[in-house]
């Protein structure tokens, strides 16, 4: 049987996305199918932060090198992707949160990327609306914010242009071991290989993949034009996306360039269901109104949910699975796929096509799940 | 005769009776435009029951308050985006 594609991407959110263009521009024949519409699943309900993160090493070299790939598409993104370079604030609370900011000053200016430690009275300048007394803060001037559903539609439009086809509406069955899909409706579509880049729903068409789905709420605020001006995050906001099993809250705050904000964050686990929760939407906001009080007098337009896709060591799975080479995964990217979804469609056209990459792809690699192992093997 | 009392909207003194509908006292002072779209459209109010939320306004420096769920009070100070 003669190969229909090279490549089938199953999942039409932004590392689907981010995947086909890739591939396309490298003159691979590629199929984008999704069950629903593009960047309707995760992609649609998240915050779209474009930041750097240092929880490892490899998380610092993915993030890093994706904000990058971000800035060099940024002239090239229309309007309505609402990209905006505000950069993010890390707030500290106390001194034991500032020696984390002094921490992360030096992790990130290792590698180059322009920081700035901001003490109370600068962090107060940045941000009046803030609560007084705040300990300082670190401002990352790089990071920025963009509207995710329509960046997906962008990287989907580059790739069709480029000569890959999309269809939404589709359900994909299963991946076939001998390269290729089966639809819901019975029939087969072969290719080369398939990339499973279903986020939460990836276990589905890869049994075993030691996936789980991470609820998270947000909010939505009319508009307030200045109300912040920075993506505001707490430094607590690390514990929270650390703690691997109960339930947490941290204050996370986006400006959107008409002024509107989205206000989190929530982490669940075993929360399949897409319930907005009275009690986990009262903990997000109270302690949203601890870092801005008058926060309560604003007025929110929406609350809604989503699922973020979680991995044991808090990195994506790109590249080949372990049990078929045809079956590949772009997947796992918790909160951070928005981010990283360029690195990941960068990183996955590399292994196919045996480039060199910009960075190691090993800490990356579903190989490292082999054998049932779920937990990372180093931890820092 | 009812008893009236005044408000002000986007600086102009209006005088309503007791028990009038915010929205509806925009309405009568010949205001047709609540509040802005995104992209600067007129908007005003289409359900009257706080559902669209075409009505908003500011009120006393509060910023995007349905019109149509509050009662006149005497003093109150309104802006639209007129």
């Amino acid at each position: 049987m003669s190969q229909s594609y090279d490549v089938i991407i199953v999942g039409a959110g932004i590392v689907g996305a981010a995947c086909a263009a890739e591939c396309a521009r490298a003159k691979l024949k590629v199929l984008v199918l999704d069950r629903g519409p593009i960047g309707g699943g995760t992609t649609g309900a998240g915050m779209g932060h474009i930041v750097v993160l240092d929880d490892s090493e490899a998380q610092l070299a993915l993030t890093s090198f994706s904000r990058r790939l971000w800035h060099e598409l940024a002239p090239a993104l229309p309007a309505e992707v609402e990209y905006d370079q505000c950069g993010t604030l890390w707030l500290a609370a106390d001194e034991a949160e500032m020696a984390e900011v002094h921490r992360k000053q030096q992790s990130y200016s290792a590698r180059g990327l322009r920081v700035e430690v901001l003490k109370a009275k600068a962090v107060a300048a940045a941000e009046p609306n803030l609560r007084s007394g705040m300990a300082g803060g670190l401002r990352v001037l790089e990071d920025g914010v963009l509207y995710p559903p329509c960046a997906a539609r962008f990287l989907l439009e580059e790739a069709v242009r480029t000569g890959a086809t999309l269809r939404t509406g589709v359900t994909v069955q299963a991946l076939l071991a001998e390269g290729g899909v089966a639809l819901a409706d019975g029939s087969t579509i072969s290719a080369g290989i398939s990339v499973n880049a279903t986020g939460p729903w990836s276990p589905e068409l890869t049994p075993g993949l030691p996936v789980r789905k991470r609820k998270g709420h947000l909010v939505i605020t009319d508009r307030y034009p200045g109300y912040v001006h920075h993506q505001i995050v707490e430094l607590g906001y690390l514990k929270s996306a650390h703690s691997f099993n109960k339930d947490s809250v941290a204050f996370n705050i986006q400006p959107r360039k008409n002024g509107q904000m989205l206000i989190g964050s929530s982490r669940q686990f075993d929360a399949e269901d897409t319930t907005v929760e009275q009690s986990i939407l009262n903990r997000m906001l109270q302690r949203g109104c601890q870092y801005l009080p008058s926060l309560g007098s604003l007025s929110a337009l929406r609350t809604w949910t989503g699922h973020r896709a979680a991995t044991p060591d808090k990195l994506p799975v790109i590249g080949p699975s372990t049990e078929h080479a045809r079956l590949w995964l772009a997947t796992g990217h918790e909160g951070l796929g928005i981010t990283t979804s360029l690195g990941t469609g960068r990183l996955l056209a590399d292994l196919l096509l045996n480039r060199k990459s910009e960075i190691p792809t090993d800490p990356y690699s579903p190989a490292r799940f082999a054998n049932g192992a779920t937990t990372p093997a180093t931890h820092d | 005769m009812t008893e009236q009392l005044q408000i002000r909207v986007n600086g102009r003194p209006v005088s309503v009776p007791i028990g009038t509908v915010l929205a509806a006292a925009i309405a009568g002072a010949g205001v047709g435009c609540f509040h802005r779209s995104p992209q600067g459209q007129a908007r005003a109010p289409l359900c009257g029951m706080g559902v669209c939320m075409e009505c908003r306004v500011t009120i006393d420096g509060r910023k995007h308050v349905r019109s149509c769920t509050v009662l006149c009070a005497d003093g109150m100070e309104v802006w639209t985006d007129e």
